[in-house]
């Protein structure tokens, strides 16, 4: 794997840096949050991005996609994480979409992916109930054989802009026990079928997340996506490339907010002079840059990894993520502190980079869970 | 393409041809036992110097360096190539040294004709070796105030003065060291890097005993000592930009000792940390490590080392495909030697009780070994440049933070 951007990756990446700060200065995350929006993005933006072609990077030709990988979704999404755009590709682009692409069957596939690359619809991956943390294998959500369908009992949570999609991808148990690998099935469940209660939750960096209830919901024999019983697999590659995805967006939102924090260090004067110039907060800025650096590698290392089918892709995601939660947390606080009083003032734009890092770290596992997974991985 | 993999193949076989067979494999008992040439040189089997001696014949000790000079001539991808094929094999370095990695790019920098004639083919065949003399007991960090002077007296200069820190400058045949000869100067302005002959009369050296027991470094002592004026590089009062420049390559070579290993592959050999705490009581081989704590701190440290190793392959990369060695390059050294610190130390920690031994029973070689690494291993945050150095540059050079 070669470690730098080839030239059409360069180009992407400035087309989404210059879209990045004309069209989603950090004034419309804040304008979205203050109006408590109940979608928490922007439509219109993403249809945008959809002609873009963003969205539809990591999807084949034939459903309108463009047939490229992670490596050049990665350059979108840390442009857009520079300026904490809330837009829903780790849900609809990923985690939806991506089980959909590998698990679904070609009439799924025909019906659902041609328009969510064209920006019109909306996946999203009903997975984490209460209690269950990071473990992809528990899932008590029940989905019993009625007739020739199934019908689905249980409650998700931080389903990830769940209050704007038009169906779910639901990890449900068709047999087994909340914590067995076996028995996990996948359902694509569109939002509209009865007995599907959605609610939106309200978090820390405001976007889109909600609480999916079924009860007794019904859906046909061919909302099963893959084989029965087998969906943990098509689950921990999704959640693998998510958590990837996620790390090019944390490596752009703590690139941003350290740069404010150097230029803020050049100029806000105390004493007379730069505060930059004291040695004490020149040695932690040095550090958190050599930080970023090393975030930076060990993205590019995933998603090369993710897209070349790397036997060794997982540790590669365990990597990026172990070192990107520490790093966006360090950062944030950093962030904070070196700006001091007005740092701490919702006025300011740089708390919201503490947040949004807040809620990135602990999604798909923090760094502790992935140094542990990676543990296992290594055979210890 | 085509041509390298012709040269791979030519490589191949002149390895199978010239190589001692019995090197494959051959590991040295510790880093003051390699290869490092010059005059004083011993070599634990007789193979090594026949070793060192084909391999300088075809200057592929010194791969890129030019023909004229003695060198291989190679580019960098074959010169890649050759590193590929030699790592195949399992063979030693056939020779190491400050010849090989300080002063000899700075001579082809800044040497005139007759400097590189002079000395640029003995580093190659591994007949001179070299040390370093840039710091002193009062100039530390502060290596521009240092004081060894160097008075003209018609075609030589008189040296007087000590250098510290000089490695293995006991068993050393020259010493490129920086001297003052304008006093009067500003501090960067009145150095010259000057070449000097270590049998010279009035050069002595006195090893240093570290807190590791060993004594890889010297005191190096100058009275009244003759030099040549046409041993200074570059200009007479010009030799802070040398020394800076030697220094980048120093940094480079310290870099590339710490980070060599970490790049690559690694990840896919099995974690020699966990080994060692399966050795000494944490739990049966295949298994989960049954410390939780020290389980994490395992995974911290490979997965900083396999990071740092990606950095180092993104700097090369980005050379490759023709950019300009971007900011990430200004880390190594620091995060490098941090990173080896950390390694050794929590080596010491997962041995436990194992790990406390000096000499004497109850401790096999391997345990005895992991203490004094650690020990050593605190310099090197200290040497070619302090931690807190290295993020002075990054904050002034990389952030552009004011003074």
């Amino acid at each position: 794997m070669q470690l730098v951007l080839s030239e059409d990756q360069e180009l992407l990446a400035k087309t989404a840096a210059d879209f990045a700060s004309e069209r989603s200065p950090l004034a419309r995350t804040r304008a979205l949050r203050d109006a408590s929006d109940p979608v928490g993005f922007s439509r219109p933006l993403w249809k945008e991005m959809a002609e873009l072609g963003w969205v539809g990077i990591p999807f084949p030709e034939a459903y309108g996609g463009a047939g490229m990988g992670f490596s050049e979704l990665a350059v979108v999404l840390e442009a857009l994480g520079r300026v904490l755009a809330p837009e829903p590709f780790l849900s609809s682009v990923v985690l939806g979409g991506q089980a959909l692409l590998r698990a679904g069957s070609e009439t799924q596939k025909k019906e659902w992916l041609p328009r969510l690359v064209a920006g019109d619809a909306l996946l999203a991956l009903a997975h984490q109930e209460k209690g269950s943390r990071y473990d992809l294998q528990r899932v008590d959500t029940r989905a019993r054989r009625e007739g020739d369908g199934y019908v689905l009992s249980g409650e998700k949570i931080a389903v990830l802009d769940g209050s704007a999609a038009d169906a779910f991808v639901v990890a449900a148990r068709t047999a087994g026990g909340a914590a067995d690998a076996a028995g996990i099935s996948l359902f694509l469940v569109p939002a509209r079928t009865q007995g599907v209660r959605i609610e939106r939750q309200w978090r820390v960096d405001s976007r889109n997340a909600a609480i999916v209830r079924f009860d007794n919901a019904r859906v046909p024999p061919g909302a099963l996506l893959g084989s029965e019983g087998e969906g943990l697999a098509t689950l921990e590659q999704v959640v693998d490339l998510a958590t990837a995805a996620l790390c090019a967006e944390m490596l752009g939102s703590m690139s941003e907010a350290f740069a404010r924090t150097i230029h803020y260090l050049k100029n806000r004067i105390q004493f007379g002079v730069p505060i930059g110039s004291f040695q004490g907060l020149k040695h932690r800025a040095a550090w958190m840059f050599t930080e970023i650096e090393l975030c930076r590698s060990a993205v590019m290392g995933a998603v090369r990894a993710l897209d070349a089918g790397d036997a060794d892709a997982t540790k590669h995601v365990s990597l990026a993520k172990a070192k990107c939660s520490e790093t966006a947390i360090l950062v944030g606080n950093e962030a904070i502190q070196m700006h001091g009083g007005i740092g701490m003032t919702d006025e300011h734009e740089i708390g919201f980079f503490l947040k949004r890092a807040r809620v990135a770290e602990l999604t798909f596992g923090d760094a502790a869970w992935h140094r542990a997974r990676w543990a296992r991985l290594c055979g210890y | 393409m085509a041509d390298l993999e012709a040269f791979r193949g030519e490589v191949q076989r002149w390895i199978a041809a010239n190589a001692p067979a019995s090197l494959k494999g051959y590991t040295f008992a510790d880093d003051g036992d390699a290869n490092w040439g010059g005059k004083k040189a011993t070599y634990a089997v007789p193979e090594l110097k026949q070793w060192l001696d084909v391999m300088a014949s075809r200057g592929w000790t010194a791969p890129t360096w030019p023909k004229e000079y003695g060198g291989g001539g190679l580019s960098s991808e074959e010169a890649k190539v050759l590193r590929q094929e030699l790592a195949a094999q399992k063979l030693p370095p056939a020779l190491i040294g400050f010849g090989l990695e300080m002063i000899g790019p700075t001579l082809l920098r800044y040497g005139t004709e007759a400097q590189k004639r002079q000395h640029i083919p003995g580093i190659v065949r591994g007949e001179v070796r070299w040390c370093q003399g840039y710091s002193e007991p009062d100039s530390g960090s502060d290596l521009a105030s240092l004081k060894t002077r160097a008075e003209r007296q018609g075609d030589h200069f008189v040296v007087n003065g000590t250098k510290v820190w000089t490695s293995y400058g006991d068993k050393s045949d020259w010493i490129f060291a920086l001297v003052r000869t304008d006093p009067t100067a500003k501090k960067q302005d009145g150095i010259t890097f000057l070449l000097i002959d270590m049998s010279t009369p009035g050069v002595s050296v006195r090893p240093i005993k570290l807190i590791s027991g060993k004594s890889p470094f010297c005191e190096t002592r100058f009275d009244d000592v003759r030099v040549p004026v046409a041993n200074v590089i570059s200009e007479i009062n010009a030799g802070w930009s040398v020394a800076k420049a030697l220094l980048g390559f120093e940094r480079n070579m310290i870099a590339d000792t710490f980070g060599s290993s970490r790049g690559g592959d690694s990840a896919r050999r099995g974690s020699r940390l966990a080994n060692l705490g399966r050795r000494h009581g944490l739990g049966e081989e295949g298994g989960a490590l049954t410390d939780p704590v020290l389980r994490d701190e395992i995974a911290r440290v490979e997965i900083d080392e396999r990071a740092f190793g990606l950095t180092i392959q993104r700097s090369r990369d980005a050379a490759k495909a023709g950019h300009q060695p971007g900011p990430e390059s200004s880390i190594f050294k620091l995060y490098g030697t941090e990173l080896n610190m950390r390694r050794t130390a929590l080596s010491v920690r997962i041995a436990g009780p194992q790990a406390l031994g000096w000499e004497g029973p109850g401790y096999d070689d391997e345990e005895l070994d992991l203490t004094r690494q650690w020990l050593r291993a605190r310099g090197n945050s200290i040497e070619g440049g302090t931690s807190e150095v290295q993020l002075n540059i990054i904050a002034k050079r990389v952030l552009g933070l004011p003074d």
